[in-house]
């Protein structure tokens, strides 16, 4: 009784048509499966913008606030940090940030709306470390004599500059992301959306 | 028919045909195929009550793929969260609000349950109908009744989960009952729970025997019970041994393979049942409160037993026996009585094929006695079911003890009636109707 | 015989009418978007300083048809950001020294009032409209759905005083605010509300339902064929 032999034109037809109703259906069915696996409303909630008052931050001075589970770091650069980044553009790997790591406002010298204020993410673009700061110029951070400020990344030595670009021949490949944020006042960031409002 | 003397693949010189022959070589892939499916040989008369043993194995996979999904966001705490209610509780509401799909996973698991029931109840009467219990298949029926008291576990544990007032109130019951055994018994359902109350030791432990113990006995003998039929093959509606009759090749007269002609069968049976599925998963989830009980919409509150207490329907039959035990006898009370009963009341039905005396097996060729017999039980097991979901009453006591009474006869007194009737000649061949 | 069975089957399905209050039937629909909104806002005004409803999400208010701009200024009083759990102001563990018992979660309240004798919804309905005087009570107030309620007649503005009479029927003592019939509309504004909040998506869930039966059934026709096709060999 095998069935391959003979298997005629409308019985195969059949066969198809089954599996092919059959198929759409089973994929559909994985709809809520492959769904349940992505961020819930709880996790968008956590995610939501966060507003962050930075009229107590003092030149020179750097906070962190955590925006969906991220350290985001904001740094009030003062006249010196300032000025080591163009002195840096021939040792930075992406001086002009040409790579989508930031905001289209943002793809400027300093690599921020307002040339003070610098609003990145603090996690290291090659594995996921967050950096720390090593803002004092030269040996006393233990540095090396010709550093400018900036932050190491501790787990594999990435350097970045204080306008989160990496330094040439570091092991991450990018600078850092700069999230999507606005100003709502002078003094009022909203980090995690570029428009106002919601 | 089983799996073993099957020629091995042969490839065609294709690619995909080298490959076939490269597995078949190191594992039985085509044994497999042929021994379970494509040549193994199925009565051909099979009627309706034959697409149950399919379709509760449809059943187990649904509840199992949902499962493992619902296991990603439930969590088994019986904590209060900072809004005062109990974090498996909470989880529960986010799985059905916060996690995108999570609401139709969890009915999908939630009509299960119940469904599940509703298939096993079928295939089990499909047996009594016909006899499928009977020499030779007494051990795929043993590992059913095994599956059957498994699936009463792994319910009953995953009853607890949702953390409502039923759930915990079910389980302080069920728990109970078994500090009714004389001697060990307050000791015994302490070890249970893991605890005085039924409380987050609790929860957490059968939670644990939900997700992962029970599953893997419920897997392994439902793989024991395939192995087990298909080593003596199918019975049928004519209660023929289609072995009996084969032709010139050794393949039963009356087989035919079971694929394809069970397997599109089959897909037309499933097909239907999913169509009742959907229909209560999408327009009346809460199986009019016997699906999902109302009370389970408050959490589970050690303080407060809601007015009225009732297991969910697929145990009430059980339920009803054990509140029809209220006599104390041989110096044991009632309470223990009780538990004994409701417990032979399920194990009871393992020893069917050797209470069974009748030279025939299937209900057509029986006579009235056992129509007769059938019937009441069937209608006592549904009047027991019932009142297992009323709140005690004095005529409910009543009505439940004849009933048990009659359940109990309808075993113990089978040996003798099963071989009064009066039966018809079965024929050689079976019968397509 | 099989009808018989199945009539057993369904038997215990059948409404059992236990000795309990009547309730009214609810009249409202969780389609009426008009009213859910009015329902919500009677929430948040009357039932959200006490209850919470933890398990929903400002953000779902705007299911009713509302923007986040209007849930945020119209219902949103204890919250600052749109995907918050509607959780109450006041601590579980406070109210429970107050009111002896910390008030319910609403969330689902609808879905858990339902019984033989009817819907969460119309038991709610019931509750909100039969509160009366009592002395005896702590409160003064005691309520024909719940039996000696622990909480007092949130209401009463709106509804006004009753009295339970000599004959066991209510009697409005005092008029409230609005009449009998407004009343009786802004109850079952606010138990839709209840209702669609035990639930959100059960209005989409029907309309999937019947996307997937039908679908179903064009799988049945092909499965159908397919069988028929093959069974033909077996005689």
């Amino acid at each position: 009784m095998s069935n391959e032999g003979k298997m005629d034109c409308g019985r195969r037809r059949l066969v198809v048509a089954t599996a092919a109703v059959g198929g759409a259906g089973a994929v559909a069915a994985l709809v809520p499966f492959v769904s349940s696996l992505l961020p819930s409303e709880r996790a968008k909630a956590a995610g939501a913008p966060v507003e962050v008052d930075i009229s107590k931050l003092e030149p020179g001075q750097m906070m962190t606030v955590e925006w969906r589970g991220k350290p985001v770091w904001i740094i009030n650069r003062n006249k010196d940090m300032l000025e080591t980044l163009p002195k840096l553009a021939d040792a930075v790997a992406d001086p002009k940030s040409d790579k989508k790591m930031q905001p289209e406002y943002c793809k400027n010298d300093t690599r921020s709306i307002k040339p003070e204020i610098m609003v990145v993410v603090g996690i290291c673009t090659h594995l996921g470390c967050s950096p720390s700061s090593k803002f004092k110029k030269g040996a006393e951070e233990g540095m090396g004599g010709d550093w400018m400020g900036g932050f190491l990344c501790p787990c594999h030595g990435s350097t970045f500059d204080f306008a989160g670009r990496v330094y040439k021949n570091k092991p991450a490949p990018d600078n850092l992301e700069v999230p999507p944020h606005v100003y709502l006042t002078d003094t009022r960031i909203l980090i995690g959306e570029d428009k106002k409002g919601a | 028919m089983a799996a073993g003397n099957f020629e091995k693949y042969k490839s065609d010189g294709s690619l995909g045909g080298n490959l076939l022959e490269w597995v078949d070589a190191r594992f039985p892939a085509t044994s497999m195929w042929k021994g379970h499916l494509s040549e193994y040989y199925a009565p051909k008369n099979f009627n309706f009550w034959y697409f149950f043993g399919s379709l509760a194995l449809l059943v187990l996979v649904i509840q199992i793929v949902t499962g493992i999904f619902l296991v990603m966001h439930y969590k088994p705490d019986a904590a209060l969260n900072a809004n005062g209610v109990p974090v498996a509780f909470a989880s529960v509401e986010y799985i059905m609000r916060d996690v995108p799909g999570g609401w139709l996973i969890r009915y999908m698991h939630s009509t299960g349950a119940s469904a599940f029931f509703i298939v096993v109840y079928l295939h089990i009467f499909r047996g009594l109908l016909y006899g499928s219990y009977r020499k030779p298949r007494e051990l795929t029926w043993l590992f059913g009744v095994g599956i059957f008291l498994c699936l009463m576990g792994e319910a009953f544990f995953g009853y607890l989960l949702p953390w409502g007032q039923m759930s915990f109130w079910g389980a302080q019951v069920i728990v109970n009952l078994f500090s009714a055994i004389p001697l060990v018994g307050q000791d015994l359902s302490i070890i249970i729970r893991g605890d005085f109350v039924v409380g987050d030791a609790t929860l957490n432990r059968f939670f644990a025997f939900h997700v992962i113990a029970f599953p893997l006995v419920l897997l392994g003998l439902v793989a024991a019970h395939v192995l087990a039929l298909h080593e003596t093959g199918s019975n049928n509606p004519d209660g023929v041994e289609i072995k009996a009759n084969k032709d010139e090749n050794g393949i039963p007269r009356d087989g035919i393979p079971f694929h394809p002609y069970y397997t599109v069968k089959d897909i037309v049976g499933v097909v239907v049942f999913l169509i009742v599925f959907s229909a209560v998963m999408f327009f009346a989830p809460e199986g009019g409160g016997y699906f999902l009980e109302y009370n389970n919409f408050f959490p589970a509150d050690p303080l407060k037993t809601p007015p009225h207490i009732a297991p969910v329907w697929y145990f009430t039959p059980y339920y009803s026996v054990l509140r029809a035990m209220v006599w104390n006898f041989f110096g044991l009370e009632a309470k223990f009585w009780g538990v004994v009963g409701m417990g032979a009341s399920v194990v009871i039905f393992a020893f069917l094929p050797w209470l069974d005396r009748s030279p025939v097996k299937s209900i057509r060729y029986r006579g009235p006695i056992y129509k007769t017999m059938l019937t009441i039980f069937v209608i006592c097991f549904f009047i027991l079911g019932y009142l297992g979901t009323q709140p005690p009453s004095f005529w409910g006591e009543k009505i439940s003890q004849v009933c048990t009474l009659f359940y109990f006869g309808f075993f113990l007194a089978m040996p003798w009636w099963s071989r009064m009737d009066k039966f018809k000649a079965v024929p050689d061949r079976v019968t397509m109707k | 015989m099989k009808k018989f069975l199945t009539a057993l089957l369904f038997a215990p399905l059948m409404a059992f009418a236990s000795g309990g209050v009547h309730l009214d039937t609810w009249p409202g629909s969780v389609s009426d978007k008009a009213g859910l909104q009015n329902g919500a806002k009677l929430f948040v005004n009357y039932c959200l300083n006490c209850h919470g409803a933890s398990y929903m999400r400002y953000k779902n208010l705007t299911e009713l048809g509302l923007s986040e701009q209007q849930v945020k200024d119209n219902l949103m009083f204890t919250a600052d950001k749109i995907g918050e759990l509607m959780r109450v102001a006041a601590r579980t563990d406070e109210q429970k020294a107050w009111f002896g018992a910390a008030p319910p979660d609403l969330t689902v309240i609808a879905r858990a009032r339902a019984s033989e004798m009817g819907s969460g919804a119309d038991w709610l309905y019931t509750y909100l409209r039969t509160f009366y005087k009592d002395d005896k009570r702590p409160t003064g107030w005691n309520n024909v759905a719940f039996d000696n309620v622990g909480m007092p007649h949130i209401l009463w503005e709106l509804q006004g005083t009753q009295v339970m009479g000599e004959d066991h029927k209510l009697k409005l003592e005092v008029p409230g605010k609005l009449s009998p019939a407004d009343y009786d509309k802004a109850v079952s504004d606010l138990v839709g509300f209840l209702v669609w909040m035990a639930e959100p998506q059960q209005e989409f869930r029907k309309t999937l339902g019947y996307g997937v039966i039908a679908f179903l059934a064009l799988l049945f026709v092909v499965a159908y064929a397919l069988k028929k096709e093959y069974w033909k060999d077996i005689h």
